[in-house]
């Protein structure tokens, strides 16, 4: 029989859970019933900055169905905010949100001050405008463009020497400052929680988390409460990018209330609140710097930037880091400052700070490569480092040249134009452009229980969560792979905080970091099987467990093929019903740590603009990733997909807009804020070089997520210059930057 | 389906709206003296709908408020269709009335009066799937799902409605509905695929 891992029986292609997904089976945080439910929703500031004086809230409190309505004077004492009132913890993630309804302090425009519950969301929404609110209002900044101008703004700053800063004998350089405004994640899925207390210290939470343990953890600590008489659930996830990696203030509150009101208490946002209560991409200034040779060879490269964060959190990414290892130089210098503004805090954004920093310094490389008169990928090749120069040590893979002759070829780059403005086709400007993300491949902590029952079923299980990658089906295959069994009997269980601790989903870490679990799990128990069939199975007493294998639901000797136990008669024979265990996986051996490891991706993009009006159209993109074994290649090519889709709304379309008078967000809805649609999407070819890296772990795969989107921006706006010859660099790009206005030239 | 008359119920329903609508219509100096948010409001009355979800007659009392959306999910469980900004935008809570695709964030409860409602849960009579639902899991044409309900509504509405012959003509037939997971290219091989086949969806 055919054991090639490609063998059908192995690689049932369609999603594990697909089916609960296209018929409306599958359950999301809102969609949980409990009896005796009750609806609360916010009531959000109508300042930016200062001290609510008296809420009235007397008419809403009288009117049909309202139960209570809480806010900083008749709160309950939550343990966890009294004892660090005036904390400010360093890591943002060990921080417990901001804390709601605890004082009567305002730190940005539409922050929650009160929270109506109600017997149905009709009685609880009809009651927001009759809750009146009184204010003393403080100045306050949201402008970063103009805050950032002055020096005393900007807070804990983080330097980076590498060698010298610029360089005297350069032949070429560039220095260029690049602008990205506030994205939101916008994920389809409303961040919600219903939260239950089923005892006085007992507490049942549905919420939308990418990490049902950090959600149990911090609300554990905020209410006083030992970690195990928390239990989160969430089982699906609808999307997230990472917008729900940590707990924003619609869980604590909704526990409050439900804890005031001793029921069920439900909390969904609205879509305008997912744009001020669950956190965005931090607006971001940079300035790159780089020098090179005659060759091509860069010399020096300087990074400096600036992010925002808000006035009561600080809030840090990796924006410069990807210049201090993606490229060989031995001169790097970096400078990243922090601006606070008095905005909600931000959270990581799919690509987090290395989309930011890759379209700084891959749009800087695109700049350099024209002075220098190279191809931009033939200058990307010449300073090719097999080594991180950050810290010397060898990448465990680095395959981002198979990735540049792949994307070459499938996307014509041959027609590209040495000089820009002068390819025209069907009357556009037509442009070609590419650019590299990169991004950590980590492996961290992990427990995974297997149960092998004598029926022959696996089950599976972790506290992780799936936002939509696929996690389940990616786990179960690599289950299938260890076990070599098929798919259809294994089930991997996820989405609750009772199941063994697993890391949160976010940073491309879970195929890595789970998918190890998973896989030493079903060895562990082919390890059990094996003993089990040495001890009880009719003639395998003299073999030793070396010489067994299992396979095809059988315990196989390896020498002779033809004697074999299947796994369910063997459990039947040692009287055991199954085979239960629970093991930990731990963090990179020091042989891995020996590495440095990463997943690379290259996009290449051709695109037209208009001559008339300046409108930029994306006729094809080929996206290719370097993420070490692909387990399961639908679901991986829908990860390189999705980043296309949204680092074309990162280049094109998305930026968030303050009124810097009021401090109010101002396009806060999906008709304003503009994620891209379907007739927006070119034809999309994704590719992976498919090569398992071993250095990273024992499966040889790495992250997808992040490396879709890191570096697409820069992609963009290197296509752009090469159609029209002009270089945008503040992010989106719209035809108002190329110099058009009201749709003309 | 067995008529139902629920006039008189209908009829204090309409009366409420004109006096709703005379209130918009009315002079801003005279609104103002009404000042809407001074006194409290009256306790809404329940009112009587009469509904077909699914093939399946309802008789319902229901708050006159009650979107179709909220009322499907909140009330009668039917969860598969999504709420994603309850403002027409993005499409998640896409099902069919009367055949027709309908954002059911934008429509209330009680003017679907004797209309006949499909839902993503309703799409397949057998227990096999639709064959767009099919087409959807065979392409990958979701990552989270939580859009898909909606996608997969406006999908067999756009095949039915003769609007996907070209790919450029699914995507805007399809521009009603946001995927932010970029599920896309993946949703319009599954919508022509289940199109090229001619079979009557």
């Amino acid at each position: 029989m055919n054991t090639n891992h490609t063998n059908t029986i192995f690689w049932e292609d369609e999603r594990v859970d697909g089916a609960d997904k296209v018929t409306g089976k599958a359950k999301y945080t809102a969609e949980h019933s409990l009896p005796n439910l009750a609806y609360a929703v916010f009531v959000t500031s109508g300042i930016a900055k200062g001290t609510i004086k008296n809420i009235d809230t007397s008419k809403a409190l009288a009117m049909n169905g309202v139960l209570d309505i809480i806010y900083y004077a008749n709160c309950p004492s939550v343990p966890g905010y009294n004892s660090n009132a005036a904390e400010r913890p360093k890591n943002v993630t060990e921080w417990r949100g901001h804390k709601v309804l605890y004082d009567n302090k305002v730190r940005f425009f539409g922050q929650p001050i009160a929270l109506i519950v109600a017997d149905s969301l009709e009685n609880a929404n009809a009651a927001i405008r009759f809750v009146k609110p009184e204010y003393e209002a403080e100045s306050f900044e949201t402008n970063f463009d103009k805050a950032r101008l002055n020096p005393t703004n900007l807070k804990s700053p983080i330097t980076y020497k590498r060698g010298v800063e610029g360089s005297k004998t350069a032949a070429a350089s560039v220095e260029s400052e690049y602008n990205i405004p506030i994205e939101v994640h916008n994920p389809m899925e409303l961040q919600a929680t219903i939260a239950y207390w089923e005892a006085e210290d007992k507490l049942l939470l549905y919420d939308k988390t990418q990490g049902p343990k950090s959600t149990q953890s911090a609300v554990a600590r905020t209410f006083g409460l030992p970690e195990k008489n928390v239990r989160v659930i969430a089982e699906n996830v609808g999307g997230a990018f990472g917008s729900s990696l940590r707990s924003w203030s619609n869980v604590p509150a909704a526990c409050i209330a439900a804890k005031k009101l001793n029921r069920p208490v439900k909390l969904v946002l609205t879509r305008p609140q997912m744009f001020t209560l669950i956190g965005y991409r931090p607006q971001s200034w940079q300035k790159v710097n780089i020098a090179a040779d005659a060759e091509g060879n860069f010399l020096s490269i300087n990074h400096e930037a600036i992010s925002n964060t808000s006035r009561y959190e600080d809030f840090r990414e990796g924006i410069v880091d990807v210049s201090k290892f993606l490229y060989a130089c031995e001169n790097v210098n970096t400078k990243y400052s922090l601006l606070p503004l008095d905005l909600s805090t931000p959270i990581w954004m799919r690509g987090p700070g290395e989309a930011t920093g890759c379209f700084a310094l891959e749009s800087a490389i695109d700049e350099l490569s024209y002075k220098l008169k190279m191809d931009p990928i033939a200058l990307r090749i010449k300073n090719f480092t097999a080594i991180n120069p950050e810290n010397k040590l060898p990448f465990s893979d680095n395959n981002v040249k198979t990735l540049y002759e792949y994307g070459m070829n499938k996307i014509g780059w041959k027609n590209r134009p040495m000089v820009p403005g002068t390819l025209k086709e069907n009357g556009m400007l037509i442009g070609y452009g590419m650019a590299v993300g990169v991004f950590g491949a980590g492996k961290g902590t992990a427990s995974v229980r297997a149960v092998l029952s004598n029926d022959g079923k696996l089950l599976l299980e972790c506290a992780v969560s799936d936002m939509g990658p696929g996690t389940t089906t990616s786990m179960t295959k690599i289950a299938g792979e260890a076990m070599q069994m098929p798919i259809a009997k294994i089930k991997f269980k996820l989405g609750d905080s009772d199941l063994p601790p697993g890391p949160s989903q976010g940073g491309s870490g879970t195929t890595s970091t789970v998918g190890s679990a998973v896989d030493l799990a079903c060895k562990t128990i082919q390890q059990k099987l094996k003993e089990l069939a040495i001890q009880f199975a009719p003639g395998f007493n003299a073999i030793t467990v070396d010489a067994l294998e299992v396979k095809n639901e059988m315990v196989i000797v390896k020498a002779d093929a033809a004697k074999k136990i299947e796994i369910t008669a063997l459990l039947k024979l040692a009287n055991q019903d199954k085979i239960d265990l629970t093991i930990n996986s731990s963090g990179k051996t020091p042989e891995q740590l020996k590495f440095t490891s990463n997943s690379f991706s290259a996009h290449f993009i051709k695109l037209g603009v208009n001559p008339k009006d300046g409108k930029i159209k994306v006729l094809q993109v080929v996206t290719t990733g370097d993420a070490g074994k692909i387990i399961s290649p639908k679901t991986a090519r829908s990860q390189m997909l999705g980043g296309v889709v949204g680092g074309i709304g990162m280049a094109l379309s998305e930026k968030l807009e303050i009124d810097h008078t009021t401090g109010q967000i101002i396009n806060a809805s999906f008709g304003a804020y503009h994620v891209p649609l379907h007739s927006q999407i070119p034809p999309t070819d994704a590719w992976f070089v498919n090569k398992p890296d071993l250095n990273v772990n024992d499966i040889g795969a790495k992250g997808i997520g992040e490396i879709a989107l890191i570096g697409f921006a820069a992609a963009i706006a290197n296509a752009v210059y090469n159609a029209t010859g002009k270089r945008v660099k503040d992010l989106p790009i719209t035809p108002e930057k190329l110099g058009f206005k009201n749709g003309k030239a | 389906m067995k008529p139902c008359n629920y006039n008189d119920a209908r009829r204090g329903f309409l009366k409420k709206s004109a006096a709703i609508a005379a209130l918009y219509l009315t002079p801003s100096s005279l609104v103002k003296a009404f000042a809407v948010d001074a006194v409290v409001p009256a306790p809404i009355a329940k009112e009587k709908l009469t509904i077909t979800i699914n093939g399946k007659l309802m008789h319902l009392e229901i708050d006159a408020r009650t979107t179709i959306l909220n009322l499907l999910r909140e009330e009668l469980s039917f969860t598969g269709t999504k709420k994603g900004c309850e403002m027409g935008q993005c499409g998640a809570c896409t099902i069919h009335i009367n055949g027709k695709r309908t954002k059911s964030c934008m429509q209330l409860a009680i003017s679907n009066q004797n209309n006949s409602i499909t839902t993503i849960e309703g799409l397949s009579t057998t227990e096999t799937l639709h064959p767009m639902q099919a087409a959807f899991l065979k392409h990958d044409a979701f990552q989270c799902g939580y859009c898909t309900s909606g996608q997969i509504m406006s999908a067999v509405a756009c095949v039915r409605e003769g609007q996907a012959k070209t790919r450029d003509s699914i995507k805007t037939f399809m521009d009603t509905n946001i995927c932010r997971c970029g599920a896309y290219q993946n949703i319009v091989d599954a919508i022509e695929e289940v199109a090229k086949t001619g079979t009557k969806i």
